[in-house]
Parts: structure tokens; C-alpha cells; sequence
């Protein structure tokens, strides 16, 4: 990056580390924390909004629909989150492609399952083999939000329906009497008052949520983890301009800092945040 | 939301069918990118080694467009057969059992005795602890041995398991180790071979008989004309051919 770094050998002390740390390998290392970032920043509305849903048809008077609402929470939060990751991304990967498949190849007579292969007509690739590179990664960065949305949403889910029973009877017995319908019942008095219930649980999933982040290098996405241990790990002088050691401890250690910092920075936020949903409120953080 | 969920879905259907008319097939080539001198991510973050080198002239004399791309070694077979990449050009060497799963084209460099390297000379090879990657030849080698194995997901971790003490050496390709031992003076590689694999060879899926015979045609047409031979020694992955 910087004029003098065309010949690191000669280099020492600072000039060599600031030649180091922006080779074009760390450069990517920095777009990984962005890319984190990018996932926590969707995923978030994300899952609350799949957690709405989940709750919303869990509370249903249509019973398939609260059947299916009560099934995604218990099935997804019973097993555990990193057999989902695994399963989902092959299998939403695997589904979109055979519904392209269906859709854009219906001549096709070879069976899409030989033996151990998954193949279907080069057109209904995800992306196609001929796309760029960035094509494949956003399809797979794509893939791993709706994968955390369905996990996370789950646990939302489950938050949000709790939050709902919480809000005081009284309250919807008023608006009732009032004569609002049930669905403005729903909106106007019972939505605006779940809040200050749901916080607590959701703010603790948003701490696993961001603790949960390095598992995106679980379903191929190159994040800080990947980069941290590539890294940090032993390099040769024959392979590298720049020989070092095992560094991995020192790229874990920034990790660490990066983690730390950013879930205290949640909690003071989170904090803010109870404090502004509790006024006027007689409970649950409120002055009672 | 149901909304959202069906219009992402429409979405991921119709993209790129719009690509799909101007074809000209793009391969999609696999590799791990930690194992030096095989195949690792140079100071600049791209794939570099003896299989990048290799492999780009294998695509040129195919006349295929090539793409690489970096998958962990654990999940880098299913990953082939789901079809996320066409081939696996990542010092993977041809065994039987691999063979059951995926295709090989014919062998890019003679197969390459496994060493192992170790911080003193007096280790127990029989009944010691050894350090090797997970499933490779070298860790079936060691299970089947009766020496205690411990497997690790990235070959780096194999060779810090034996600077901290975790295990008394670790098993792997020699070309891999030499590098290695010539730069750390605290580890030496030990004498005693392991002649096992049978050299590594480019992975296809089964299905994908017609790229497996040109990639074929393009080692047997490198391996001629001493091109091969070149870059093995460039990378000193084993004995020429």
C-alpha cells in the first residue's frame, strides 16, 4: 500500500508492520468485520419479523395456523443450531435450484439425484457457474441470513408469545369494551405494550445473536474468524513476503476486543432503550 | 412477511435467467488454500501454489474458464457432489474410498511418501501420540496403525498440536513438511517414509464424465511436453514424472 513496502525484507520494527497490516489479505480481513456487521444489521429485523409471524400464528384461533406457529418454535429451538446451519444452507440451496430446475428446464430426462450428485441443467444453477464471484458470495451470504432469521426468529417467536400473554387482561378487556375489534385490539393496545415484556428476552438473543456470528464461517462465508485464523497462521518465507509465526493467539486476542466492545456497546444501547419502554409503565424496570 | 418469503423465492428462481442464454461454460474450481506448497492464499488474500499455477494451464489447454474458489477441506467433498464447484484441485490424493464418491482424472504428481515431523528424534512412531489432518490418508494411516491419532480441521493446527506438546509428531505429505522444518529449527523431520496415497489427482463429480476426460487430456498433454515436470519441481511437490 505504502511506496516503501515494495521490498519487506529490508524492513523493521513499525515500517514493517504497517507494511503488515495492509497487505491485501488484511485488507479483506477489515471487509470481514463490515460483512459481520452487514449480517447482525439484516438479520435482526429479520428474525424479529419471522419471530412476529411465529408468534402471531401461534396465537391464532385458526388451529392449523397455531399448530404450524407452535411447531416452528418447539422444532427449531429443540435442535440445535449448528445441525440447522448445516441442514438449511445445503437444503434452501438445494431446493431454490431444483424449483429453477423445474421451472426453466422441463425438457431435462436425466434423474437430478445420481447416486451421491446433485445435478441439474447448467441454466438453473444459484448462482450460475458463469457468474462472478461476488454473485456466489452475496448468494451466500443471502442463504446464511435467511438461515439465521429462521433460527433466531424461532427463539423471537417464542419471546414475543410470551410477551403478548404478559400484557395485563384489564387492558384488552378495556379496549374491548371500548369496542375495538379484535384485530385493533391487537394493534393499537396489545403490539405497543409487548415491548417492555419482550425486551429482556430479546435483547439476550441479540447478545447470542452477535455471539453467533462466527458460525457464518460454518456455511463457507469468509468472516473474521476465517481471516483471523488464515492470518495468524504460520507463514513461510518461500510462500509469503511477510514470515511470521503462529500469530493465531494475537488475531483471536483482537476478536476477543472486537466482541467485547461491540456487545457492551448493545448493553448500554439495550439499556437506553428499557429505560425509554418503561416510561409511564408501573412494572418490570419502571419505578413501581 | 408471507409476502417477503414469496417474493425472495420468485426472486431466486428468475435471477439470472436472464444469464442463462449466454452461456460459455464457466468451471468453478475448489480448493482449500492451506496447503502449501499445493495450494495457499498468497500476501494478497488470492489462491496461489502449485495447483493454481497448474491448474490455470490446464483450463488454457482445455480452453475452459476457470474460477477459483476456497472451501474448508472437512466439507469440501459434499460440497463437489451438491455442486457448488466442478472440481477439486486441493493436494487431494486418489484413494479407493474417495473413488467410491467422486471421480479422479489421472494423477498430476507421483505419489508423495508421508514424513513426520517432530520436535526431538527418539518419538515412539508405534505407540505415541501423531497429529494429522482430518480425513486424509495420513490420518487413516495413523488409525489403522495403532498409534494414538488426534485429528485437527486445518493442517497449521496439526503443526502447532506438536510445538505445544499435544502430540509427539505429526503425519503428512513430505512436500508439505519440508518447508516447514527448513525455516523452524525447533522441529526436525524424522527418517522413517510412509509410502501411502497414490498421488493426488483433480476431483470431479461421477456424473461429470465429459470434464473429467478434458481435463485428462490436458495432464496427459502437459505431462508430454514437460510442462508438469517444470512446475513440480517450481514447487517441489515430489519427483517429476
Amino acid at each position: 500500500m505504502f511506496s516503501y513496502c515494495s521490498d519487506p525484507d529490508l524492513l523493521s520494527g513499525l515500517t514493517w508492520l504497517s507494511c503488515y497490516l495492509t497487505t491485501g489479505k488484511h485488507m479483506l480481513f477489515y471487509q470481514s468485520f463490515f460483512v459481520v456487521l452487514l449480517l447482525l444489521a439484516i438479520t435482526a429485523p429479520a428474525a424479529l419479523a419471522f419471530g412476529f409471524g411465529g408468534a402471531m400464528a401461534a396465537r391464532s384461533r385458526i388451529a392449523p395456523l397455531s399448530w404450524l406457529g407452535k411447531l416452528y418454535i418447539s422444532a427449531v429451538r429443540g435442535v440445535p443450531d449448528i445441525a440447522f446451519f448445516l441442514f438449511f444452507v445445503i437444503a434452501l440451496d438445494q431446493g431454490f435450484e431444483y424449483l429453477r430446475h423445474q421451472v426453466i428446464c422441463p425438457d431435462w430426462t436425466d434423474p437430478i439425484r445420481q447416486g451421491n450428485d446433485f445435478v441439474v441443467c447448467d441454466a438453473a444453477k444459484l448462482p450460475l457457474n458463469s457468474a462472478p464471484q461476488w454473485q456466489h458470495e452475496i448468494y451466500g451470504f443471502f442463504t446464511a441470513i435467511l438461515t439465521y432469521a429462521i433460527v433466531f426468529g424461532a427463539f423471537a417467536a417464542n419471546v414475543l408469545f410470551g410477551a403478548m400473554r404478559a400484557v395485563p387482561k384489564a387492558q384488552l378487556e378495556t379496549a374491548e369494551a371500548y369496542g375495538m375489534s379484535r384485530k385493533q385490539t391487537f394493534w393499537r393496545v396489545l403490539v405497543p405494550q409487548m415491548w417492555i415484556y419482550a425486551l429482556p428476552g430479546l435483547s439476550n438473543l441479540w447478545m447470542v445473536l452477535i455471539k453467533a456470528t462466527p458460525l457464518l464461517f460454518l456455511l463457507g462465508i469468509e468472516d473474521i474468524v476465517y481471516w483471523a485464523r488464515e492470518l495468524g497462521a504460520t507463514k513461510q518465507a518461500r510462500f509469503s513476503d511477510y514470515p511470521h509465526g503462529d500469530w493465531r493467539l494475537w488475531y483471536f486476542l483482537a476478536l476477543l476486543v472486537f466482541y467485547l466492545a461491540f456487545t457492551r456497546l448493545s448493553e448500554i444501547v439495550l439499556d437506553r432503550l428499557t429505560q425509554r419502554l418503561s416510561k409511564g409503565q408501573a412494572f418490570a424496570g419502571g419505578v413501581a | 412477511m408471507k409476502k417477503l418469503v414469496l417474493t425472495t423465492a420468485v426472486l431466486a428462481i428468475t435471477a439470472g435467467a436472464a444469464f442463462a442464454a449466454s452461456h460459455g461454460k464457466t468451471i468453478r474450481m475448489g480448493t482449500e488454500g492451506a496447503y502449501a506448497p499445493y495450494n495457499f492464499l498468497d500476501d494478497n488474500g488470492e489462491v496461489a501454489g502449485f495447483e493454481r499455477e497448474l491448474g490455470d494451464e490446464l483450463c488454457a489447454r482445455a480452453e475452459l474458464t476457470c474460477e477459483w474458489v476456497t472451501n474448508e477441506w472437512d466439507s469440501i467433498i459434499p460440497n463437489l457432489v451438491s455442486g457448488n464447484y466442478d472440481t477439486i484441485m486441493a493436494g487431494m490424493s486418489i484413494t479407493a474410498e474417495r473413488d467410491e464418491v467422486i471421480d479422479f482424472t489421472q494423477g498430476y504428481t507421483q505419489p508423495d511418501p508421508s514424513v513426520y515431523l517432530a520436535m526431538s528424534d527418539d518419538v515412539d512412531l508405534a505407540g505415541g501420540v501423531i497429529a494429522a489432518q482430518t480425513s486424509t490418508i495420513q490420518a487413516a494411516f495413523i488409525a489403522a496403525s495403532g498409534a494414538t491419532l488426534v485429528e485437527f480441521a486445518t493442517p497449521e493446527e496439526t503443526i502447532a498440536a506438536v510445538k505445544n506438546g499435544e502430540a509427539d509428531a505429526v503425519l503428512a505429505d513430505k512436500s508439505f513438511l519440508e518447508p516447514i522444518a527448513a525455516e523452524d529449527s525447533d522441529l526436525m523431520m524424522l527418517a522413517q517414509q510412509e509410502l501411502i496415497g497414490g498421488g493426488v489427482g483433480m476431483g470431479v463429480r461421477e456424473s461429470d464424465g465429459e470434464l473429467r476426460e478434458k481435463f485428462d487430456a490436458a495432464i496427459t498433454s502437459m505431462k508430454e511436453d514437460g510442462t508438469l515436470n517444470a512446475l513440480i519441481e517450481k514447487w517441489g511437490v515430489g519427483e517429476p514424472f
